[in-house]
């Protein structure tokens, strides 16, 4: 084998780490281009906000985009509060015992579940068990359990960087344990906690396999009602259209594909944009 | 007064805590006592070996050799792609670009992430499958190539990430021991970072795995589904997971093929199980070292 010159060899391995972190970032900015690139002229203010028409190959998309905000904000507001104060648990009252240890593996596991697994779940457990039926309220609860997890992750990782010496000063006060959380810990934990939860939310917008058994409907020529009722959703309109219905017009399943991709890129930017705001901001 | 509400919301907060664990084992039960009606009345040998999934055929047969064999494959090619990718960007991310750069395409990686499966499915099927078709010259692009392809998009932000955590929290002192003794920058890299950080690294590349082999819907798109046990990446393939997915809705609620479907989840359950246990006692390692 040839010797190469420590220099040279150092500028050609860096010239193929640079190939590969190409290869790993174009390919996802060429997706986005293409679909944004097909799908503009399908958005119209009609799309958004009409019934789809003709075996959904016209008219807009309005029920599942109002679908999938139903479900992911049902979703939401189940996990958020119970995520939280899973988080508070392990960070400010758990010792370092068996039990915590257990919670800590139950979450990783719980983290790398298949959504599809989740799906079949939800099916067996509120649709069929509680019969719920196939309904916003039997994919939210779904979607509740899939997405705690990562609520628990991020919630403590922004409860774990705030200062211990901040604790201490108001515990020394005399204030009680769950004062000093409420008062000091979780306010300035606030931004943290937000901003995972927003990118979470983008996440649950886009599942699909989860919804699929649980809530997602073909069609209903209705917008949604109440939380028993079984919805259309974004990403599964988004299925169907692409795979199930012949003479597509392209445009359309491009344009609901744009829709989906914007509600999902849009609130992970502002997640993102928030937390370097916040980091920058931080007075510790 | 302020002591009794004290002390319930500290009841509250105990009871979140430990639901994850409760989620777990009802999932984990409730699998099991479906799958194990299932294994009962059809033998979990002939499940776990047999080479037919004809499940709607009479005599019906549930052997899930074919769809192990598709996930496995769509897996394997995946990480080909992934794995390499994912810790070169990742050293390049951590080591060698500026500060501002790095955040920036940290970002990127992010927002990549952050891409629904559907869409990354739909953007296969209309770009990756019909290249693959042209130029290997097969009768379908709909193939476990092009279903790895896609999948190595999905796994590239959770390698990346993680092994770049890794790659960051090696102690400076190393890299600057290694630099006083006259060693390239590079050099440094590859014989001192990437070694203290190779535990870290394996646990990102786990999760990868752990990724893919969950994935449902752009694997259901565009490799083909078709239940044979392939010979080769060209062939089309289906996995667990689109076979759960796209049968679900036809299969008699309660029946045997219904069951069989939660049989196979539960196969599913207990391999992801694994892969992040193992990833987790991995990234302990990391922490520790």
């Amino acid at each position: 084998m040839i010797k190469l010159n420590p220099k040279l060899s150092q500028k050609l391995s860096y010239l193929l780490l640079c190939v590969a972190a190409s290869l790993a970032i174009v390919p996802i900015l060429m997706i986005i281009f293409i679909i944004i690139k097909n799908g503009v002229s399908a958005i119209s203010w009609e799309f958004l906000t009409s019934m789809p028409k003709s075996g959904m190959r016209k008219g807009g998309i309005l029920p599942a985009i109002l679908g999938t905000l139903s479900i992911v904000s049902c979703a939401v507001l189940i996990t958020l509060p119970i995520g939280i104060c899973a988080a508070i648990y392990l960070n400010e009252y758990a010792k370092n015992n068996l039990l915590t240890r257990i919670i800590k593996l139950a979450i990783v596991n719980l983290a790398g579940v298949p959504s599809v697994v989740y799906g079949l779940f939800g099916l067996g457990i509120f649709v069929m068990l509680l019969k719920l039926g196939v309904s916003i309220i039997a994919g939210a609860l779904t979607l509740f359990i899939m997405e705690l997890p990562v609520i628990i992750t991020t919630s403590r990782g922004a409860l774990n960087s705030v200062p211990y010496s901040f604790r201490e000063a108001s515990l020394s006060l005399g204030v009680s344990r769950w004062q000093t959380i409420r008062h000091v810990v979780l306010p300035n934990a606030l931004p943290g906690i937000l901003t995972g939860a927003i990118l979470s939310i983008a996440r649950i917008s886009g599942e699909t396999a989860p919804i699929l058994l649980t809530a997602a409907a073909f069609y209903i020529p209705h917008l949604p009602r109440s939380i028993s009722d079984q919805v259309m959703a974004l990403p599964y309109h988004l299925y169907i259209i692409s795979t199930q219905i012949p003479n597509m017009p392209e445009n359309v399943v491009y344009g609901t594909a744009l829709v989906l991709l914007m509600i999902v890129l849009t609130m992970s930017c502002v997640a993102i944009v928030a937390r370097i705001y916040f980091r920058k901001r931080r007075k510790w | 007064m302020r002591k009794t509400f004290d002390t319930l919301i500290e009841i509250i907060i105990f009871v979140c805590g430990i639901l994850s664990i409760v989620f777990v084992v009802l999932i984990f039960g409730f699998l099991l006592k479906e799958g194990f009606v299932f294994f009962r009345d059809f033998g979990v040998l002939k499940f776990v070996t047999g080479r037919l999934w004809y499940p709607a055929s009479e005599p019906p047969s549930f052997g899930i050799l074919p769809l192990i064999f598709g996930s496995i494959l769509v897996t394997v090619g995946a990480c080909f792609i992934a794995v390499p990718i994912g810790i070169m960007s990742a050293i390049f991310i951590s080591e060698i670009v500026p500060k501002g750069v790095r955040d920036i395409l940290k970002s990127l990686v992010e927002l990549m992430a952050a891409i629904p499966s559907i869409v990354i499915g739909f953007v296969g099927l209309t770009t990756v499958v019909p290249i693959v078709k042209k130029i290997f010259n097969l009768p379908t692009g709909l193939t476990a190539l092009s279903g790895s392809i896609m999948l190595a998009f999905m796994a590239i932000p959770t390698i990346v990430t993680i092994s770049e955590d890794a790659i960051r929290s090696v102690p400076r002192q190393y890299k600057e021991g290694a630099l006083a003794l006259g060693a390239t920058q590079w050099q440094t890299i590859r014989r001192i970072v990437l070694r203290a950080a190779m535990p870290g690294i394996v646990a990102a590349i786990m999760l990868g795995i752990s990724r893919v082999i969950g994935e449902t819907m752009a694997v259901m798109m565009i490799t083909g589904n078709a239940a044979h046990i392939p010979h080769s990446i060209f062939d089309p393939v289906r996995t667990m997971t689109a076979t759960i997915a796209a049968e679900m809705g036809e299969a008699v609620r309660g029946g045997m093929h219904y069951k069989s479907l939660f049989a196979i989840g539960l196969v599913l359950f207990v391999i992801t199980f694994f892969v992040n246990f193992i990833a987790d006692i991995f990234l302990g390692k990391n922490k520790n070292s």
